[in-house]
């Protein structure tokens, strides 16, 4: 077993592992660790395939930023662990989130079947890159701004479509706040004039 | 292999001892600094002009009670300090500290990873430091730890993109992502980012000192309002982990912004002595690490809103035109 | 890729850093706990309510907008590196991606999210 095999199993493994306590676990800030763990074993796995520009953006962007909403929304509405988190799910949505499951996992299998040159090629973690800068900033840099270009300016609409959607949200909610401490103001002074009188 | 694997663990043995050390001196630079700065002598009785000080509060430290309150998340407590820690040591990582040399017959670089995407990952390890604090102020159960921190990583959110495209215009003139190749591209001083980058070098100075949470942007341990912020409820080691922390982070910020815009270990006869790129590279650092104090003792606090809206509204916008000029000005 | 296993032995080097720290605290420091000590600290005074703090949802908005411009910066990475190769085409094509974005930061300030009451 060479040190690249053990590299590959041992951060496969903790993947895996981080994933299903991500799903299992009650505590919110625990689900969201064990996702952090999950995320920096797939980065270690993109690294060693020799996608150095991707492994390095799923740390930048999904842990640096993602995870650290989802610990913003888990903070802000104080979620702790022992807490009651609500009913029970429905049987109907239990049953579609195994078929989900199920199903994923049939693509799954078949994926690595279908890939040429069988199992060894997929799972074994360093083969010869396809190019010699195979994964390279630079590299992805041309493709992102030649045969990519479209999709690329369209991440930038659908972006700008995320900040409007935020936007609106925010303005809801501090319009309803507003209502409800103006609400509240006059239902004080209400009470107020009535003790005087 | 052997070898690789012996010369590995050296450098990462040095590194530690050279990166804890910075860390303790810092205290002690810190508290001599501002004490002169305040007309006062500072800590001058352990050792000569109290140099010993920064042993004797590790010492102390080490010999305190560890106070865990009941009403804690146990296991998130515990790792908090650690996580704050981590960050902040593994930038060094990628710091080249001088120049490459030639011992027993070996060429050495005097880095511990030469990585062609060492930009990348000082920013990821950047957006990672937030952890710490999070968690540090979320399993404590206290009013003070939980604010501190909620504001404490808002403010780490809004001035970490300015700080990440505060660099974008460095890596336009110079094309490369790997920290040593941009310490080869700023031979002699003319060619420091500083000069073709001034307002980048601003820029990143300023969100350096947000992203490190120091004065005047220190608002998550307002000590007149939030007692000590996200470390409240910390006592012992595990406190001095989140102060040993946060000057790693400083040190790190200073140590990455000389690679960026002061040339990292170039300097004069550094040929002929090659031992002379280390002594370049701490004075710079140490520069950065003066004004950080400098600031501190100069500047009163912002308020709040302030904060908010000179990262977003200021800064943000003014780093986006740093970029897209650069652009112009390098295609041009 | 030995670049990348020593940042590896590296990490595991400062979680050995900090675990042995912590054990040799763990053996010299006294324990004398009681009741009072491990209460919150309140200004020594009794802890009153819980920790339990509704947040203005102007943090969450903040790090919603943080999650999109941290994208829009690190595409801006790649683009820096490979702009000496594409020049101006490169060039116009990333302000109409920023020009896009800084669209969506003008409109949310010009809607009164940025501002902090």
């Amino acid at each position: 077993m060479t040190l690249d095999v053990a590299i590959f199993f041992i951060s496969a493994i903790v993947a895996v592992f981080g994933a299903t306590m991500m799903i299992t676990v009650r505590n919110p800030v625990a689900s969201v660790l064990y996702l952090l763990v999950s995320f920096a074993a797939q980065a270690v796995l993109f690294i060693q395939l020799g996608a150095l520009f991707l492994g390095v953006v799923l740390i930048i962007v999904y842990v640096g930023a993602i995870l650290v909403l989802f610990l913003f929304v888990v903070m802000l509405l104080n979620l702790r662990g022992g807490e009651d988190l609500g009913q029970p799910s429905r049987p109907m949505s239990r049953f579609s989130k195994y078929l989900i499951g199920a199903l994923l996992l049939v693509e799954l299998v078949f994926v690595i079947r279908g890939s040429a040159g069988g199992t060894d090629q997929t799972v074994t973690g360093m083969m010869g890159p396809v190019v010699e800068t195979f994964g390279s900033v630079q590299d992805v840099g041309m493709l992102l701004f030649t045969t990519y270009l479209y999709p690329f300016e369209l991440t930038g609409v659908l972006l700008l479509v995320a900040i409007v959607g935020a936007v609106v949200i925010a303005k809801r909610e501090t319009e309803r706040e507003a209502a409800q401490k103006k609400q509240l103001v006059e239902e004080r002074g209400h009470s107020s004039e009535e003790k005087v009188s | 292999m052997l070898e690789m694997v012996i010369i590995t663990l050296l450098k990462i043995i040095a590194v530690l001892a050279v990166v804890l050390t910075g860390c303790a001196y810092s205290t002690y630079l810190e508290r001599k600094v501002v004490a002169a700065m305040q007309h006062r002598i500072g800590p001058s009785y352990a050792g000569p002009y109290g140099l010993l000080q920064p042993l004797a509060d590790a010492v102390k430290l080490m010999f305190k009670e560890d106070i865990i309150p009941d009403n804690v998340e146990r296991w998130t407590y515990a790792m908090a300090p650690a996580i704050s820690f981590i960050p902040a040591l593994l930038t060094f990582a990628v710091v080249p500290f001088g120049m490459d040399m030639t011992i027993f017959g070996r060429e050495i670089k005097m880095v511990l990873s030469d990585m062609n995407v060492g930009v990348l990952f000082v920013f990821a390890i950047t957006s990672m430091g937030i952890y710490g604090i999070v968690l540090a102020g979320w399993s404590s159960g206290s009013k003070y730890s939980l604010l501190g921190s909620i504001r404490s990583s808002a403010q780490m959110i809004s001035y970490e993109i300015s700080y990440g495209l505060s660099i974008v215009g460095v890596l336009f003139i110079a094309n490369t992502l790997s920290l040593s190749e941009l310490i080869a591209q700023q031979e002699t001083i003319l060619d420091w980012f500083i000069f073709s980058q001034p307002v980048g070098f601003l820029l990143y100075v300023t969100c350096a000192v947000a992203e490190t949470n120091r004065a005047p942007f220190d608002l998550p341990e307002a000590e007149s309002e939030l007692v000590a912020g996200y470390h409240t409820e910390y006592s012992s080691m595990r406190f001095s982990m989140f102060f040993i922390g946060e000057y790693a982070n400083m040190l790190a910020v200073s140590a990455v912004g000389t690679v960026f815009f002061l040339g990292g270990w170039q300097g004069p006869f550094t040929e002929q002595v090659p031992i002379l790129s280390f002594v370049w590279f701490f004075v710079k650092v140490f520069m950065f690490m003066f004004v950080y104090i400098w600031l501190r003792a100069t500047f009163p606090r912002f308020r709040y809103d302030q904060l908010m809206n000179f990262g977003w509204k200021i800064l943000l916008p003014l780093a986006v035109v740093n970029t897209v000029v650069t652009g112009f000005f390098v295609v041009l | 890729m030995t670049e990348y296993l020593a940042v590896l032995i590296f990490i595991f080097a400062g979680v050995g850093i900090v675990l042995v720290t912590f054990l040799i605290s763990r053996l010299l420091r006294p324990d004398h706990d009681y009741p009072e000590k491990s209460l919150n600290y309140e200004c020594a005074e009794e802890p009153v309510g819980t920790s339990w703090v509704r947040f203005n949802n102007r943090f969450y908005i903040f790090a919603l907008i943080f999650v999109v411009f941290d994208v829009e910066a690190v595409f801006l990475f790649p683009w820096a590196v490979a702009f000496g190769q594409l020049g101006l085409y490169a060039l116009v094509e990333m302000v109409l991606f920023i020009a896009i974005l800084m669209f969506g930061l003008f409109y949310a300030w010009k809607k009164g999210v940025l501002k902090w009451a």
